[in-house]
């Protein structure tokens, strides 16, 4: 198990992966992937028992689906740096012939994807199923998937809210990361979710929060705790309250930088803001 | 087979061919899974669940849920159908499908009951007549209209031994159940019913036995027709098609659908590249159906064996 340090140290690359494969292709989505980066890193170095020597079907293996998919940058950076491709081809993000599509993709065979995601909220669905057929192969390990809070407002997902309980489908564990923002503005503004706690729970789930999302010890415990909770019979659902654009300054909080690039100055600033380990 | 050979051995709705083909899969196959939106009875899963609970998933009116969860349970190796009216798993999930099953190049079935106009009485919220044209056009989709109860049970089991999303399409009425009990099904393999030289027929779904009871008037008169049945839209037998056309000269396509996007547009399509031909259309000619019987509603809407008949003989006249 990797120390606090060193998975913070992995974030920071992280970061610096997501600023550089926008800023190469002047489009993606580094707002919200930076906000998450702490959760993948604590995901796939720390709490899944995963292989990058990846199978599609994934048998005794945690799996995990990005509903949002927009935050592909951080979900490329951590899977390449977890083993499952090399780094290199973070270069290719968003370029023709790439593997490393806009919003993640099964059709070019990327390994660590095993659905297409970025039209929103289905997601929770796809992940329910594979937590099905886990109970139906009598194979234990667990189903986590991450989701915006602004996504929320599909219906389909209200759906999958509805079913997971029911099905007492208990061996998933369903992130949110409500970082208050969409691209029209705060979620509050948009279209509030009201109290999602309570919304949640009432539908039947075991609710936990992670007040901070971009503490990297808050969320080990965090998705640690979650795990401890599987097995009574109830989806788990965590609330994550982040910060979009985390760790670099002027891209915090903001929505204004959900889907848009750095330019070369501001590039420069944000990565002297984010310690290199490595660069690809 | 000659077009005489062929008689009704029973009146049987096609959905229930797929309820006695699922049931056979799942006793072949035990990744074989099948799940619904609150239908049970109409898609005839009865006997599958009793046999099998364990490996059927009750989703309620939530069709959308329904795909994603069909998608994801791909994943470790199982082969979900997912089940409803073909109006509720396709118009209504059309981006679920596309994204979560069809791009994602996902294993799931989705079994289409109650398509088409005769459905009947419930109207046009129910009767999709657009349904085959959305699949087809989702790249790496098999679109499979089956004609009669025997044929679609041959179909759910060949669809469910295959590797790769389909879209099976049956209906609701009782219907002629005409073709061989132990006919061989391929995907893909159109099936030649009868052999004729002066025009093809190529029907799909219910349409088959229309088209088969005009080509027996029809033989009457001394046209000689080639007959032939398309289940598998997509991928379309290409060289049945051209083969036949060359042979004719001319020819008729038959569905219970839009002759916008359904088997007759991909006829077209096909022969105004390879081979250009008068083709005629049997197909509903772009509106939405209505309450009404079964034949009431084929006969209104220009679907009825006489139909075909007068679609042949424009057929004949156009040829050079």
């Amino acid at each position: 198990m990797a120390s606090i340090e060193e998975l913070q140290r992995i974030a920071s690359q992280v970061r610096r992966d997501i600023v550089r494969m926008v800023h190469a292709v002047n489009s993606g989505h580094p707002g919200g992937s930076l906000g998450c980066t702490e959760f993948f890193v604590a995901l796939y170095f720390d709490v899944m028992k995963h292989d990058p020597k990846f199978s599609m079907n994934g048998e005794g293996e945690d799996l995990f689906f990005l509903s949002n998919g927009h935050i592909s940058p951080v979900f490329y950076s951590v899977l390449a740096r977890s083993g499952y491709f090399d780094i290199s081809e973070l270069a290719t993000f968003r370029k023709l012939n790439t593997r490393l599509q806009g919003h993640p993709t099964t059709h070019e065979h990327l390994p660590g994807i095993r659905v297409a995601s970025g039209s929103l909220g289905q997601g929770m669905s796809v992940a329910i199923g594979a937590a099905l057929t886990k109970k139906l192969n009598k194979d234990t390990s667990l189903v986590f998937s991450l989701h915006g809070d602004g996504e929320l407002q599909e219906g389909q997902v209200w759906e999958s809210m509805l079913f997971a309980p029911h099905h007492k489908v208990d061996n998933l564990i369903c992130t949110v990361d409500y970082n208050g923002q969409q691209i029209d503005g705060p979620t509050e503004k948009v279209l509030s979710l009201g109290d999602l706690e309570a919304k949640a729970k009432a539908f039947g789930w075991d609710v936990m929060a992670i007040a901070d999302g971009n503490n990297m010890a808050q969320v080990i415990d965090g998705l640690n705790e979650a795990k401890s909770r599987t097995g009574h019979g109830k989806p788990i659902f965590v609330i994550m309250k982040t910060a979009m654009g985390a760790g670099v300054d002027f891209m915090m909080g903001s929505h204004k930088w959900h889907g848009v690039a750095p330019n070369d100055e501001q590039l420069k600033v944000a990565l002297g803001q984010l310690v290199e380990e490595k660069d690809y | 087979m000659a077009l005489s050979d062929y008689t009704v051995q029973n009146e049987v709705d096609t959905r229930s061919g797929f309820g006695a083909g699922i049931l056979a899969l799942g006793r072949e196959n035990p990744n074989v899974v099948a799940l619904c939106a609150d239908l049970i009875g109409s898609l005839k899963l009865d006997d599958f669940i009793k046999e099998f609970p364990d490996r059927f998933v009750q989703c309620g009116i939530a069709e959308a849920n329904m795909i994603g969860i069909a998608s994801g349970m791909t994943i470790g190796g199982k082969i979900p159908f997912a089940t409803s009216f073909a109006n509720f798993v396709t118009g209504r999930v059309y981006d679920q499908i596309r994204q979560s099953v069809a791009y994602s190049g996902k294993n799931v079935k989705i079994a289409a009951s109650h398509a088409g106009l005769t459905l009947g009485e419930d109207g046009a919220t129910h009767q999709i007549l657009e349904d085959i044209g959305m699949m087809q056009m989702l790249p790496g989709m098999t679109v499979i209209n089956p004609c009669d109860y025997n044929q679609t049970k041959a179909a759910t089991i060949a669809a469910g031994r295959m590797e790769g999303p389909v879209y099976l399409r049956f209906g609701r009425p009782k219907w002629p159940n005409f073709t061989p009990a132990d006919q061989p099904l391929e995907i893909g393999k159109a099936i030649v019913m009868n052999e004729g030289t002066d025009v093809t027929i190529f029907a799909t779904g219910h349409l088959v036995w229309k088209a088969l009871k005009a080509a027996q008037e029809l033989e009457q008169q001394g046209v000689s027709i080639e007959l032939i049945n398309i289940h598998t839209i997509k991928p379309l037998d290409r060289a049945a098609v051209l083969k036949s056309v060359a042979k004719t000269g001319c020819a008729v396509s038959c569905e219970e659908h839009n002759y916008i996007g359904g088997l007759g547009s991909a006829i077209a399509t096909l022969l105004s590249r390879e081979l250009p031909a008068p083709l005629e259309q049997v197909a509903v000619n772009d509106s939405f159906g209505e309450s009404g019987t079964p034949d009431q509603l084929l006969a209104k809407y220009g679907l009825d064996t006489p139909d075909v008949i007068a679609a042949v003989k424009r057929a004949l006249a156009r040829k050079k």
